[in-house]
């Protein structure tokens, strides 16, 4: 059976507490660009949570809605790619061909997220990061475009597991860094092929939307919306 | 004040090309060095990584392709404008033609620069084109930036081709006249064996009528492939369906503003008063009237239209220009575009040659604006909120634009110093109306009236 990889993020979980945006740059190589360039807007953050403040002082409550690539089924990111860097997996990722990319940009611009990255200068790290790299991920030189890969590396590792010992693999298995690390289960991984997963569970919630649904993109991420008052 | 006669004709359009004052030589070092400052720009930018300039998360497109878009409207000055005066047999086209075409071929030749320039990484721009790799990888034909490179290819291989042949005549000329050595050779290459036959005649004749009637669409289909970059993208203000046209009346409206302030350059530097007269000015003063009028057309059918719709994300984008941190861009890009040209042009006093010239300085200042204000509003204000940015030039950016200006005019001099920047025979071949016409449309043209 072929995957379909798809993730539910539950906002009444979510306590934007960031370590799902940490452990996405210890898994995936991402730089740290330093104070300097964040503030002139380059910080890289494949998985981001944004916050929104919602009334007056002192009556203020921040809702948090971690936004990471949406894996589009109907991606605008990729058509207009004239080098099919930018180019769907059968598996339903929006995968990124780091080599293949010249960096004209058109993808994050027609990206309505605004969840694609691009390296402005080459990579680096602030002592002691340079000794936590994953070698399962290739890190990207200056003028490239990355994003969120789903964390192409452990599915396919996982998938190649599953393979060698003869069995599907199974629900819960697998899970990208950021859902690992959640500490909140806000996050749920997993196959929106197999009708029992609990990802597929979650999207099909009467409180299950998607981001910018209107824009017909088709994401692949579901957010559950909020019940309480914050 | 009669005719210049054929002999004054051709000694007058053949003496910028003998005789060279220490001024050219200063023009040429000034302008040449600002390109080279500006190709260092680019190396420093290439070397340390595209970081150097402004451009960020989420603005991601801005200077250089403000530029580019703008170069490659500039481009519709000439071909575009000479093509239709052709094709009309229009008696006053015969002194612009050239001066025309020879904007379009440079003004392509430096916006189909800013593509590449503002690659991440540009070294590997070929992977744009289809060509034959080991790998059988394919260019994405669904990109509008495929479809760029096949509009510019062909319309930069046209224009230079529509610039070219009714320059055959006049290599053949000054072939005949130059002394033997260097330059009768490279002039005698360049005219191609023409011999001036009844044959040959006819020859150019029929293929400058072809390339008249297919540069048109070509040029159309240019800006309106430049428009399809943005409006094939789901950005607020981007998306929509009348860019294609909107772009090229924008286009032709710019190109005909450079084209008159590089007639008046020409007629100012050159001395070529009696080949560039007044009417010239006026008739295409009233035609960036009509372009200008077009122009806040379309500007108004687009934000009424937006403003009724209250799409949510648009309205993000127009309230931006109209009244937030771009409204001082947007009023200006108003008065140059509109209330500048408008008031000048259509007041009979103020349409001489200083004051098309005012309008068109405007028009170009008006255009460029008008390009920015679509590309980063758009960008800095998308769908979330959240991931609003904004956008300021670093220095790299405005180094690289002030010297895409520089190249322009470099070019256009050395141009105008190896060519006749008139086409001579097509000059003596027809009438060109005399100082004393104030305008040609009080000429009626009646019917059965063989035309000049």
């Amino acid at each position: 059976m072929t995957h379909k990889w798809g993730m539910a993020v539950d906002l009444d979980r979510c306590t934007g507490c960031g370590a799902c945006v940490t452990a996405c740059h210890a898994e995936n190589n991402i730089p740290t660009v330093g104070p300097e360039q964040a503030a002139r807007g380059r910080a890289m953050h494949w998985i981001r949570v944004e916050r929104y403040y919602e009334g007056e002082f002192p009556d203020v409550s921040v809702k948090f809605r971690p936004v990471m690539c949406q894996q589009c089924d109907a991606a605008p990111c990729e058509p207009v790619c004239p080098t099919y860097a930018s180019h769907h997996t059968a598996e339903g990722l929006n995968a990124q061909v780091y080599n293949r990319c010249i960096g004209t940009r058109y993808c994050a611009n027609a990206c309505p997220y605004n969840v694609r990255y691009f390296d402005f200068f080459n990579p680096q790290w602030p002592r002691p990061l340079h000794l936590q790299f994953n070698p399962d991920v290739s890190v990207r030189e200056v003028g490239v475009m990355e994003k969120c890969t789903f964390c192409v590396q452990r599915i396919n590792a996982a998938e190649i597991a599953a393979k060698a010992d003869k069995r599907e693999l199974k629900d819960g298995e697998l899970q990208p860094a950021c859902a690992q690390s959640c500490p909140a289960k806000a996050l749920v991984f997993g196959d929106l092929n197999d009708p029992e997963s609990a990802v597929s569970r979650l999207s099909k919630s009467p409180r299950g939307a998607k981001l910018l649904e209107d824009l017909g993109t088709k994401p692949a991420v579901t957010y559950l919306s909020r019940q309480t008052q914050a | 004040m009669n005719h210049p006669s054929h002999e004054q004709m051709t000694a007058d359009l053949l003496r910028p090309l003998q005789r060279t004052s220490w001024r050219f030589y200063l023009l040429v070092a000034f302008l040449g060095s600002i390109v080279l400052m500006g190709l260092c720009t680019w190396a420093y930018q290439m070397y340390n990584g595209f970081g150097v300039s402004g451009i960020n998360n989420p603005v991601y497109w801005a200077f250089y392709i403000t530029n580019f878009v703008f170069w490659i409207g500039i481009s519709h000055a000439g071909t575009l404008i000479s093509a239709i005066l052709r094709l009309v047999n229009a008696g006053w086209r015969r002194p612009v033609t050239r001066c025309a075409e020879v904007i379009t071929a440079f003004a392509l030749m430096i916006g189909a620069m800013f593509p590449i320039i503002h690659l991440g990484r540009p070294w590997l721009f070929f992977w744009l084109m289809p060509y034959p790799n080991q790998r059988l990888l394919w260019p994405n034909f669904r990109s509008p930036l495929v479809w760029d490179f096949f509009a510019i290819s062909t319309y930069l291989t046209g224009s230079v081709l529509f610039l070219f042949l009714p320059m055959i005549p006049d290599f053949a000329l000054i072939r005949d006249r130059a002394p033997k050595g260097l330059r009768r050779r490279i002039y005698g290459a360049l005219a191609l064996g023409w011999r001036g036959t009844t044959k040959q005649w006819h020859r150019l004749e029929s293929a400058m009528q072809i390339m008249a009637v297919a540069i048109i669409p070509v040029a159309v289909s240019v800006h309106t492939i430049v428009s399809f970059d943005f409006s094939m993208a789901p950005v607020p203000m981007w998306h929509s369906t009348m860019f294609g046209p909107y772009f090229v009346a924008g286009a032709i409206f710019s190109g005909i503003a450079g084209l008159i302030i590089a007639m008046a350059a020409l007629r100012r530097f050159l001395h070529l008063e009696a080949y560039l007269h007044p009417v010239h000015f006026e008739n295409l003063g009233k035609l960036l009237l009509m372009m200008s009028l077009l122009w806040a057309y379309f500007v108004f059918a687009e934000r009424l239209t937006t403003w009724f719709g209250n799409d949510t994300a648009e309205m993000n984008v127009f309230y931006v220009t109209q009244r937030g941190s771009f409204s001082p861009l947007y009023w200006t890009m108003v008065v140059c575009n509109f209330v500048v040209p408008f008031t000048i042009l259509a007041l009979k006093k103020l349409r001489t040659i200083g004051g098309c010239v005012i309008a068109s300085f405007g028009v170009c200042v008006g255009m460029w604006l008008e390009r920015f204000l679509i590309v980063v509003p758009s960008l800095s204000h998308k769908y979330l909120p959240y991931a609003w940015g904004h956008y300021r030039p670093r220095p790299v950016e405005i180094m690289i634009t002030i010297a895409t200006f520089a190249a322009m005019t470099l070019l256009y001099t050395l141009f105008s110093k190896f060519v006749p920047i008139i086409a001579i025979w097509e000059l003596k071949a027809g009438d060109h109306p005399s100082p004393e016409l104030s305008a040609a449309g009080q000429h009626e043209h009646r019917l059965g009236e063989t035309h000049a």
